[in-house]
């Protein structure tokens, strides 16, 4: 493990009825970077960001965040040791207000109700929905439901934001700001991000793991990840070819 | 402008003085049934902060119900204690079964949440029938006079039992109105709206419905062991699966998820039947109808109605 390592998965493994889904994937996220996690749909990208928040646990393998053994924690533990998280298919509350939703992540962390406002604010201007906050979060826009995950997710002020497929749905625009979000954040959190969308992953990532079949495929920075014939091969579906 | 917040509080504070102010104008056959809506709708808040708030539907809250009743009842029966003994012994009997059972049915989610309670609670209603020679069983037993006095005041007295269970009432709903209102309490809303997320944020949420659970069985107990000391009857019936099913109906016409929605729909119910059943012997078809009326119509309740069209701000 990578002494500046904030999250460091080793050999982890998990199977589903027999059937191996993931297999001896290890990697490290060194604090401060901005990672991303691609690859072919059933790759297994969900599967390990559920190994690495707790959703889920592994068969084999050790799962270590911020100096701490966390393998068999259970997820809202881990969350409390710093770990954000966002999911893939959008999960709010939705007959709560826009403020409630946020300040149900910043209340855990925050004592004073003056605080949790602050917070509250600070989080929904960031992610642009500061308009919105005494909305039912249930009747805001698709894009802007995405958005407000994002927004709990930073509320919690954690030390990684784990974004599953963070612009799914998202229109243009709303991907640019998002972009432009993630570099406003560089530096301040870790980011470990779940990405269909290759533009997003090219322009917003510094490292790149790639995934397939349930092990590392390929690992560098986006220009190489571009240039990597096994990835190509990977996402077009050409197992045999070769550079 | 007053704030929503205080809103919410004077209005809550002013079914609080209606009710009081209510005893001088009752003529004595409402007064009397005025008293008891209070004991039940205390029960009924109990079991709204599990189900309403939490979002966790039991089948067996009768169990609570009943320690309160037979371990008050009990307690001054078989052993001779005291009224405010008895009704800690009562309240105790609750917290502790509700811990237990809380402990081992919270290992299920869903329906067999509810099947797990339903069956907790037959468990208790035989267990009450089996020791027959101590809770006389289905016929049960009756509290002299005598026994139920407390600080020199008679329970079995009037305007003493109203007072009583008015008093009753007040703390259950100060109670369920500070919870709700509490950063326990929108914990608590959230996992009912969305349990996962608010695990995902970092919240214990097994921990929280564990605490409820006890919160929700004891204040159950509570108004079983007042319900014991007021109107001095103790039955295995309260524990049957009839008082199971009450709550949830009287939480579901009332509004759940609402802090007064239990007293309405208690007051509601037993308006419905105690005026249908002087007019026809078919009155559980009335009723019956009613419901079914009001389920389409007002599918949130009555006060869950108010609070979505008018006082948004009602906790």
């Amino acid at each position: 493990m990578a002494v500046l390592s904030l999250l460091s998965a080793q050999g982890l493994s998990i199977k589903f009825n027999g059937l191996s889904v993931l297999s001896d994937v290890s990697f490290d996220v060194p604090k401060g970077q901005v990672r991303a996690l691609i690859g072919p749909n059933g790759a297994g990208k969900t599967t390990l960001v559920g190994l690495l928040s707790g959703r889920l646990l592994p068969s084999s393998g050790t799962v270590h965040f911020d100096g701490q053994n966390v393998t068999n924690w259970p997820s809202h533990k881990r969350i409390v040791q710093g770990m954000g998280y966002t999911f893939q298919i959008t999960s709010i509350f939705e007959t709560l207000r826009v403020h409630e939703n946020v300040a149900l992540a910043a209340r855990r962390h925050q004592m004073r109700d003056t605080l949790v406002n602050e917070v509250v604010e600070w989080a929904l201007v960031r992610v642009g929905l500061a308009e919105y906050v005494n909305d039912i979060a249930g009747d805001l826009s698709y894009g802007h439901q995405r958005l407000l995950e994002i927004a709990m997710g930073l509320a919690q002020q954690p030390k990684l934001l784990i974004l599953d497929e963070p612009t799914q749905g998202l229109t243009e625009s709303d991907i640019e700001a998002f972009k432009a979000l993630i570099d406003d954040l560089r530096g301040e959190v870790t980011v470990l991000l779940i990405e269909h969308n290759m533009d997003v992953v090219m322009q917003a990532a510094d490292f790149v793991t790639v995934l397939e079949s349930g092990q590392v495929l390929f690992e560098g920075v986006p220009s190489d990840v571009k240039a990597s014939a096994l990835v190509r091969a990977a996402y077009l579906g050409g197992a045999n070819a070769k550079a | 402008m007053m704030s929503d917040s205080k809103k919410d509080c004077f209005a809550h504070g002013g079914v609080l003085l209606f009710l009081f102010a209510l005893q001088f104008f009752l003529p004595a056959y409402h007064h009397g049934n005025m008293a008891r809506i209070m004991v039940l709708a205390s029960y009924a808040i109990g079991y709204n902060l599990l189900f309403g708030y939490t979002g966790l539907l039991s089948l067996g809250h009768a169990i609570f119900f009943a320690a309160g009743l037979y371990g008050s009842g009990l307690a001054i029966s078989q052993f001779g204690f005291s009224v405010g003994v008895a009704l800690v012994i009562g309240v105790a009997a609750g917290c502790v079964l509700s811990a237990v059972i809380g402990a081992l049915a919270l290992r299920t989610e869903g329906v067999a949440f509810m099947i797990v309670t339903l069956m907790f609670a037959q468990a208790g209603y035989l267990t009450v029938l089996y020791f027959g020679e101590f809770t006389r069983g289905d016929e049960g037993f009756v509290l002299a006079h005598a026994d139920r006095v407390l600080w020199g005041v008679s329970l079995s007295d009037q305007t003493s039992k109203y007072f009583s269970a008015f008093s009753l009432f007040c703390v259950s709903l100060i109670m369920c109105l500070a919870l709700v209102r509490s950063r326990f309490g929108k914990v608590l809303i959230a996992i009912r709206e969305n349990e996962e997320r608010t695990q995902m944020l970092g919240y214990n949420v097994v921990w929280y419905k564990f605490c409820t659970i006890i919160l929700s069985g004891s204040i159950s107990a509570l108004a079983g062991a007042t319900y014991a000391l007021l109107f001095g009857y103790v039955g295995a019936s309260f524990a049957s699966v009839e008082y199971s099913i009450y709550p949830l109906l009287w939480v579901l016409l009332g509004g759940a998820g609402t802090v007064i929605g239990p007293l309405v729909g208690m007051i509601f119910m037993f308006y419905l039947i105690d005026l249908s059943s002087g007019v026809t012997t078919a009155y559980m078809l009335v009723a019956g109808v009613v419901l079914v009326f009001l389920a389409v119509f007002a599918p949130q309740g009555v006060m869950g109605e108010v609070r979505s069209r008018i006082w948004k701000w009602l906790s």
